[in-house]
């Protein structure tokens, strides 16, 4: 049994690796195509052509494009992710502190806004019709409806502008205690929770119901089970994969779908890095920030389907 | 004697898609005497689940009960609160699902599910009700009673699960237990030893039971009284000898009728053999690609030989998963096969749809089983029917229609139906447009796929009489797959049984109840409940043919 279970786990983590292999190919021959030349952005416009080939040859930019493929690709393996193009810097020494940035924010995020999200979506199944019910279904269709510059935009004008209760930006930075923390987070965290509660809302609730409404939810209640009894007990555990996917699809968007809020808020995370490298066509930083968004992408989806793979006994043999 | 249960002029309602309330019990009134077993009898939509499950104090979502009384023990459970009325499901009066595999959950071990009633009531501690409940699958006649609680439901066969529900139903001594259909999705040989073991634990604990069923011969075997119900409303009722044998109402006369044997064969014999309309010589077949040795890794149907000759009909008779329903897709060319020749009059066909011919596709046509999978629901039937007609004809326009409504005549349907959308049809109605549909390409072989499990015992005796009368007019040849023996000999002159995806014997139609030699054979045949209140207690089978092929 646990041998069937460590053999389709290799098997996602296999193709978990294929994909990888196909997005970095994506990934460079995009970046290729980007219009705009590093050198002639380096050099400004009045560069003679000789300066430009000279430093060109330099930074080894007049090489074909399948051997700097090739070389990128293995500096990826073996943790080499290049220099920076603008400033001369290590990729991996200037994404590093901007990843941590934004995997925290995306953990307290993900801390705050699963179980809330969870719990509504159950209860509103739970309840179903119910006033309650309706309220939340309501509000997160209105919540999807609304851009989230919009929600970030009025969280300033109410929290930080006119109330004045916690500052308007955020800077991962000068972090002394919980409560700086707390005050230094709350808005970016609030916006994103409701970003990417409402669909795990939703989902949780719609799967939850279509399990009830299953001839053993039916037959439980024939038992005299309790309502609540007929949802934790029958009706979730068989929901939970489709959960584990919602959720797994809005965790991703906390790690590269971010750019609004972490501008908004000036918030130096990974995304605001990637957007500000495209500005200077710094193609290693673009191309190591697009790895990592599909590699954290990857792994979340993974680790939802080997939850589903768990929670369902026919899966594990 | 005061009734255990007793309803009093119910009526329930109920809100359809439309949004158009409609009441379906309309007015009903029974009893159920304790220790006595009593049978709701009728077709889909006659009720009798919906008042059956009024005695636990519910209604199906949509469903409300709109006056009456339903006392349970003198308490009238209508009126009781939630908690209240959970308080008697489970204990006081419990339930045997229709589908067992549907009503397990699927991510719980058996055992947790068994015992839940206990532990819901808090009856007696859990160590108890794990013994008790082994008790009850050791007298449910279960395999490996000690451990078979520790299985998940996948991983036991569909007789054991609705013995296990059984046991579910008995853990908390109930003194009524509601059967709804508890053998209909089971295969004849299985649904003997179910029936078995029902009868000897309502006999056992003196409990009442009421038992749902549309077919009359398996309520026969088990049932005291029987009551029969047509659209919500009681048409009779009666002792099961008296129903059985004397029946006073029309509607139990029809469907005592539709169970009586008809005339078989269709066509005598000829002494001179005609050239076959299909032969098939040594297919194998199955799933999941061919491997090393040429054969299909999951193999489903083994070197099987068929002839049939042309306006005759042959029966496929086996149990699920004897490759019956994988042979009418391989002779059509949905699943080419593995190893053999599939010929029509006598030349060899592609093995699939691919290869083919536009006029061989026309001259075999499949009708499925289930016309509302089959039937795409957002056409009219018009143009359900006329879609083949086109394709394999070529008529547009007046002429189209012309075909069409000449199409409907045939399966004796009204033309203004073709304006229809298949949702708004009846089950009958739905298998004739099937019907309609496999005969707009004028095809010389139907191979009709289970074409009347589905539906009710009258309007199945009229599909098939419909099915006959068109073989007579257009010269038809069927491969009819059915399980069910009755139809099989209703309507075929040849029969052949299938087991594990092989042919076990081939006999005339005709001689199928008296002359089958395989033990297989004769061990199916005689499996089939007949309308006699005797015949469960009467049956003796060998011990060890059971062992051998039944797969309980």
């Amino acid at each position: 049994m646990n041998l069937l279970i460590a053999r389709m786990i290799l098997q996602r983590m296999g193709i978990v690796l294929l994909t990888l292999l196909i997005v970095s190919f994506a990934v460079f021959a995009v970046t290729e195509l980007l219009p705009g030349d590093v050198v002639e952005i380096l050099l400004g416009q009045s560069a003679t052509p000789e300066a430009v080939a000279g430093l060109r040859a330099a930074m080894h930019l007049d090489e074909p494009a399948v051997i700097r493929f090739v070389k990128w690709l293995g500096g990826l393996a073996t943790g080499d992710l290049g220099i920076s193009y603008v400033n001369k810097l290590g990729v991996a020494e200037l994404i590093e502190g901007r990843l941590f940035n934004t995997l925290k924010l995306g953990g307290v995020t993900a801390l705050f806004a699963v179980p809330l999200a969870l719990g509504l979506g159950i209860m509103a199944a739970m309840f179903q019709g119910s006033v309650f019910d309706r309220v939340v279904s309501a509000a997160t269709v209105t919540v999807i409806s609304v851009p989230e510059f919009m929600v970030a935009t009025a969280a300033v004008l109410i929290f930080a502008v006119y109330l004045k209760w916690l500052p308007a930006l955020s800077l991962a930075g000068d972090v002394g205690s919980i409560g700086e923390l707390l005050r230094n987070f709350a808005m970016p965290v609030i916006t994103l929770t409701f970003v990417i509660s409402a669909q795990m809302i939703r989902m949780t609730r719609a799967s939850v119901i279509d399990t009830l409404n299953t001839p053993y939810c039916e037959m439980a209640l024939l038992k005299g089970a309790s309502r609540v009894r007929l949802v934790l007990v029958h009706a979730l555990p068989n929901a939970l994969g489709a959960i584990a996917n919602a959720v797994a699809l809005s965790l991703s968007y906390l790690l590269g779908g971010v750019i609004i809020v972490e501008t908004i808020f000036n918030y130096p995370g990974v995304a605001k890095l990637m957007v500000d490298a495209v500005a200077t066509r710094d193609l290693p930083l673009i191309q190591s920030c697009a790895m990592i968004f599909c590699f954290g992408f990857l792994m979340l989806i993974m680790i939802a389907d080997i939850v589903a793979i768990l929670a369902n006994p026919r899966l594990r043999g | 004697m005061t009734p255990l249960a007793s309803i009093r002029d119910l009526r329930i309602g109920a809100v359809t898609d439309a949004g158009r309330e409609v009441e379906i019990i309309r007015g009903v009134s029974l009893d159920v005497a304790p220790g006595e077993v009593v049978a709701l009898i009728g077709e889909s939509g006659s009720g009798k689940t919906t008042i059956a499950l009024s005695l636990m104090g519910y209604t199906r979502p949509g469903c409300r009960i709109e006056s009456g009384a339903v006392l349970l023990d003198g308490t009238d459970v209508v009126g009781l609160s939630p908690r209240a009325r959970a308080a008697i499901r489970g204990r006081t009066v419990a339930y045997v699902p229709q589908s067992a595999a549907a009503a397990f959950n699927p991510s719980k071990r058996l055992m947790d599910q068994v015992i839940e009633v206990a532990r819901i009531h808090r009856l007696m501690p859990p160590e108890a009700a794990r013994r008790k409940a082994v008790d009850l699958f050791r007298a449910l006649a279960l395999p490996d009673p000690d451990t078979i609680g520790d299985r998940y439901p996948h991983q036991v066969s569909g007789g054991q699960l609705q013995r296990l529900s059984a046991a579910m139903a008995l853990i908390g001594d109930p003194r009524l237990i509601i059967f709804d259909e508890p053998t209909t999705a089971l295969d004849v040989t299985t649904q003997i030893e179910v029936l078995r073991a029902f009868k000897s634990v309502i006999r056992g604990g003196a409990m009442a039971g009421v038992y749902v069923s549309h077919d009359l011969a398996v309520v026969a075997q088990i049932a005291d009284r029987i009551v029969v119900l047509k659209d919500g409303e009681v048409q009779e009722e009666g002792t099961s000898d008296q129903i059985i044998n004397a029946p006073a109402h029309p509607y139990t006369r029809e469907l005592i009728a539709a169970f009586e044997p008809r005339s078989g064969a269709v066509t005598p014999g000829s002494d001179v053999e005609p050239a076959p309309v299909l032969e098939v010589r040594d297919l194998t077949a199955g799933y999941g690609g061919i491997g090393a040795d040429g054969l299909p890794r999951v193999p489903v149907l083994r070197d099987v030989a068929l002839r049939l000759l042309p306006g005759r009909n042959l029966g496929v008779i086996g149990e699920s998963g004897s490759g019956k329903s994988t042979l009418a897709r391989c002779i059509a060319g949905l699943l080419p096969p593995a190893r053999g020749t599939i010929s029509l009059a006598g030349r060899t066909l592609a093995p699939g749809t691919h290869g083919r011919s536009k006029d061989d596709l026309r001259r075999v046509q499949i009708v499925f089983q289930l016309a509302d999978t089959a039937l795409n629901p957002n056409r009219p039937v018009g143009r359900i029917v006329g879609r083949p007609v086109t394709f394999y004809h070529g008529l547009h326009g007046a002429e189209l229609e012309a075909r069409v409504d000449a199409l409907l005549d045939m399966v004796r349907l009204p033309r203004a139906m073709k304006y229809r959308l298949p949702g708004e049809l009846s089950g009958g109605q739905k298998q004739r447009v099937n019907l309609a549909r496999a005969l707009a390409a004028e095809p010389e072989l139907i191979l009709c796929d289970e074409v009347t499990s589905a539906l009710d015992t009258v309007v199945a005796a009229a599909v098939l009489d419909l099915l006959r009368e068109l073989q007579r007019e257009l010269g038809l040849s069927y491969l009819f797959i059915s399980h069910d023996l009755s139809t099989v000999e209703a309507i075929c002159d040849d029969v052949m049984v299938m087991y594990q995806g092989e042919t076990v014997e081939r006999m005339a139609a005709a001689r199928m109840r008296v002359g089958a030699e395989h033990p297989y054979s004769r061990l199916l045949i005689s499996s089939v409940p007949r309308l006699d209140t005797g015949w469960l207690d009467g049956l003796e089978q060998d011990a060890e043919l059971v062992a051998q092929f039944a797969r309980r």
